[in-house]
C-alpha cells in the first residue's frame, strides 16, 4: 500500500532557506523551435519538487540541463551554489557525482550484468574498494530497491519495473544529494508505478535527497511531491501543492488533475 | 545547393573535432584497459573464422585463375612469388579490410547508436564517466591493432590456399613453396602495405564510432548508423589504398 506523505513539512521548514538548484532565467531553443521561453526555479534541500506538463512543454530539458547534458543558450543554473553554465568539464563531473539522474527508460548498460551496470560507476568514483567491498556495496543497494536477487541478470532479462528499480540503485549507489527522476513510472502498471512512486518517497526519507520529478502520473505526483510547478509553452505557468493546484481557478491547470 | 554545401562543411568540421578529440585523449589518464582488451577480443579474434575463410579462397582462387594465363608462357613456377606479392601487396589487405568495414565497422556503428538512442551514453555522462574515452578510444585503438593483425593473418592463410590451389595441378612441397614465395617478397613489398592497414584500421574505428555517436534520437538511426558506416568506411578504404600506393610509387 502506498505510503501517505508523511509530515517532511517540518524538516522542509527547516530547510527551506537553503536551496541547492536554483535556475535564473533559463532559455534553450533547438533551431526555431525555443523549448525554455525563461525558466525560473528553486528547490530547497530536502524538497520534492514535482514538475507537470503536456509533453514537449520542456520539462525534460529542463533537468538535462541542470546536468550539463544539454547545453543552456541563456540563464543561470546554480546547483550547490555553483553556477554550472561557467565551470569547465572536470568541476562540472565533480557536481554530477552528487547528483543522481534516472532515466525514462532506466538506461541501463545492455551488454553489461546488473551487478556490472553498479560497479561501473562506484568503480571509477570510490578509489581503493576491495572486491569484497564492492560486492558488499553493490549487494547493499540492490536490498535496498528490492531487487538482490537481480545481481547475475542481464537487463534484457529484467522487467519494466525491475529495470527501472535498478536504474534507481544504480543512480543511488554514489549516495547522491540531489536526484532527478524522468519519468520515473511512465509504460508501467498501476500497482508498479504504485511501489516505484513508494521506493522514490522511502529513498528520500532514508537519504534525505532534494528531488525533482518530472511525471505525467499524478497518482506518482500526490504521493511524492512536497510541491509542483506545472510548465507551459516554456515557462512556469503554476506553482504550489498538490492540494492548492487542483483547487486552481485556472481550468487548464485543473485539467491535469481531473 | 547552399544548404547543401553548408551540411558538408558541417559534417567535415564535426567528423575533424571527433577525430582530434581521440588523440587528445587517447594519451591522457584513466586509461580503459579492461575494455581495449575486450574490444581486441571481439575485433581481433571473433574476426578470425571469417577472416581465415575468405583469407584461404582469395589465395586458392587467385592461384586457379592465374595458373592457365602463366602456363601459356611457360612460367609456372613464377605462380608462387606472383600470388604472394598479389596478396600481400594489394589483395589481403584491402579484402580483410573491406570485410572488417563489412562486420567491424557496422557492428560499432550499430552497437553505438543503440546506445545513443536509449540513453546509455547520456547516462555514462551524467555518472562523470567519460563516455568517449571508455567507448570511442577503445574502438578505435583496438580496430587500428588488429585490423593490421587480421591482415598479416590473411596473407598467411592465402598464401596457404595458393599452396592447395598450385597442389590441385602439380606437385610442390610445402617447403619448396614457401622458399619460391620468400625468394620473390622483399622488405619493400611487405612494409608499405602493412603501414596502410593502419590507417584502414583507424578509419574503420572511426567511421563506426562517429556514425554511431552522432546517431539522432529514434530506432531508425541505428539502421542508418550501422548502413551509413559501412558505405563509408569501404570508400574510405579505397581511397586510402590510392593515397597509399600513390606515395608507395613515389617514394620506393
Amino acid at each position: 500500500m502506498i505510503q501517505e506523505k508523511t509530515n517532511t513539512d517540518s524538516q522542509t521548514a527547516t530547510n527551506k532557506n537553503v536551496p541547492v538548484i536554483e535556475i535564473k532565467d533559463l532559455y534553450k531553443s533547438f533551431g526555431k523551435n525555443e523549448v525554455l521561453k525563461g525558466i525560473n526555479l528553486s528547490v530547497n534541500k530536502g524538497e520534492n519538487l514535482v514538475i507537470l506538463g503536456r509533453s514537449g512543454s520542456g520539462k525534460s530539458i529542463t533537468i538535462k540541463c541542470l546536468v550539463g547534458l544539454v547545453v543552456a543558450d541563456k540563464g543561470e543554473i546554480k546547483v550547490f551554489d555553483t553556477d554550472i553554465t561557467k565551470i569547465d568539464t572536470n568541476e562540472l563531473n565533480e557536481i554530477r557525482i552528487r547528483i543522481g539522474f534516472l532515466f525514462q527508460n532506466a538506461a541501463l548498460y545492455d551488454s553489461m550484468s546488473v551487478r556490472e551496470n553498479l560497479g561501473f560507476t562506484l568503480k571509477r568514483h570510490v578509489k581503493g574498494l576491495s572486491p569484497k567491498e564492492l560486492e558488499l556495496e553493490i549487494r547493499e543497494v540492490l536490498e535496498n530497491v528490492g531487487l538482490a536477487d537481480a545481481i547475475d541478470k542481464m537487463p534484457s532479462e529484467l522487467s519494466g519495473g525491475m529495470r527501472k528499480r535498478i536504474g534507481l540503485a544504480r543512480t543511488l549507489i554514489l549516495k547522491p544529494e540531489i536526484v532527478l527522476y524522468d519519468e520515473p513510472t511512465t509504460g508501467l502498471d498501476t500497482i508498479t508505478s504504485r511501489e516505484i512512486s513508494e521506493l522514490l518517497l522511502d529513498i528520500q526519507k532514508k537519504n534525505k535527497t532534494t528531488s525533482i520529478i518530472i511525471t505525467h502520473d499524478m497518482a506518482c505526483a500526490k504521493h511524492t511531491s512536497d510541491r509542483l510547478m506545472i510548465l507551459k509553452d516554456g515557462v512556469i505557468h503554476a506553482e504550489g501543492s498538490y492540494e492548492e493546484l487542483e483547487k486552481s481557478d485556472d481550468e487548464w491547470v485543473r485539467s491535469f488533475f481531473s | 545547393m547552399i544548404i547543401y554545401l553548408k551540411n558538408i562543411f558541417n559534417d567535415v568540421g564535426k567528423v575533424t573535432l571527433f577525430t582530434t578529440q581521440f588523440f587528445r585523449e587517447v594519451f591522457t589518464p584513466p586509461y580503459e584497459i579492461k575494455e581495449f582488451i575486450k574490444q581486441c577480443y571481439i575485433i581481433g579474434y571473433k574476426s578470425l573464422p571469417l577472416v581465415t575463410i575468405t583469407g584461404f579462397i582469395m589465395g586458392l582462387v587467385l592461384t586457379l585463375q592465374s595458373r592457365p594465363t602463366l602456363a601459356k608462357f611457360g612460367a609456372e613456377s613464377w605462380l608462387p612469388g606472383m600470388v604472394a606479392l598479389s596478396l600481400i601487396r594489394e589483395i589481403a589487405p584491402v579484402i580483410t579490410a573491406l570485410i572488417c568495414a563489412g562486420k567491424i565497422s557496422s557492428g560499432i556503428g550499430a552497437e553505438l547508436g543503440s546506445m545513443k538512442v536509449t540513453e546509455q551514453i547520456d547516462a555514462m555522462e551524467v555518472a562523470a564517466i567519460n563516455p568517449y574515452k571508455y567507448l570511442v578510444v577503445t574502438r578505435i585503438l583496438a580496430t587500428t591493432i588488429m585490423v593490421p593483425l587480421l591482415v598479416i593473418f590473411a596473407d598467411g592463410i592465402g598464401m596457404y590456399g595458393g599452396y592447395i590451389g598450385l597442389n590441385m595441378h602439380s606437385d610442390v612441397t610445402l617447403f619448396r613453396y614457401t622458399s619460391q614465395v620468400l625468394e620473390s617478397i622483399t622488405f619493400l613489398d611487405i612494409f608499405p602495405a602493412t603501414i596502410k592497414t593502419f590507417f584502414f584500421g583507424f578509419f574503420i574505428g572511426m567511421i563506426g564510432c562517429y556514425k554511431g555517436y552522432m546517431a539522432a534520437n529514434g530506432t531508425e538511426s541505428v539502421g542508418k548508423a550501422a548502413n551509413s558506416a559501412v558505405v563509408t568506411a569501404s570508400l574510405t578504404i579505397f581511397i586510402i589504398d590510392m593515397i597509399a600506393v600513390q606515395l608507395t610509387d613515389l617514394f620506393f
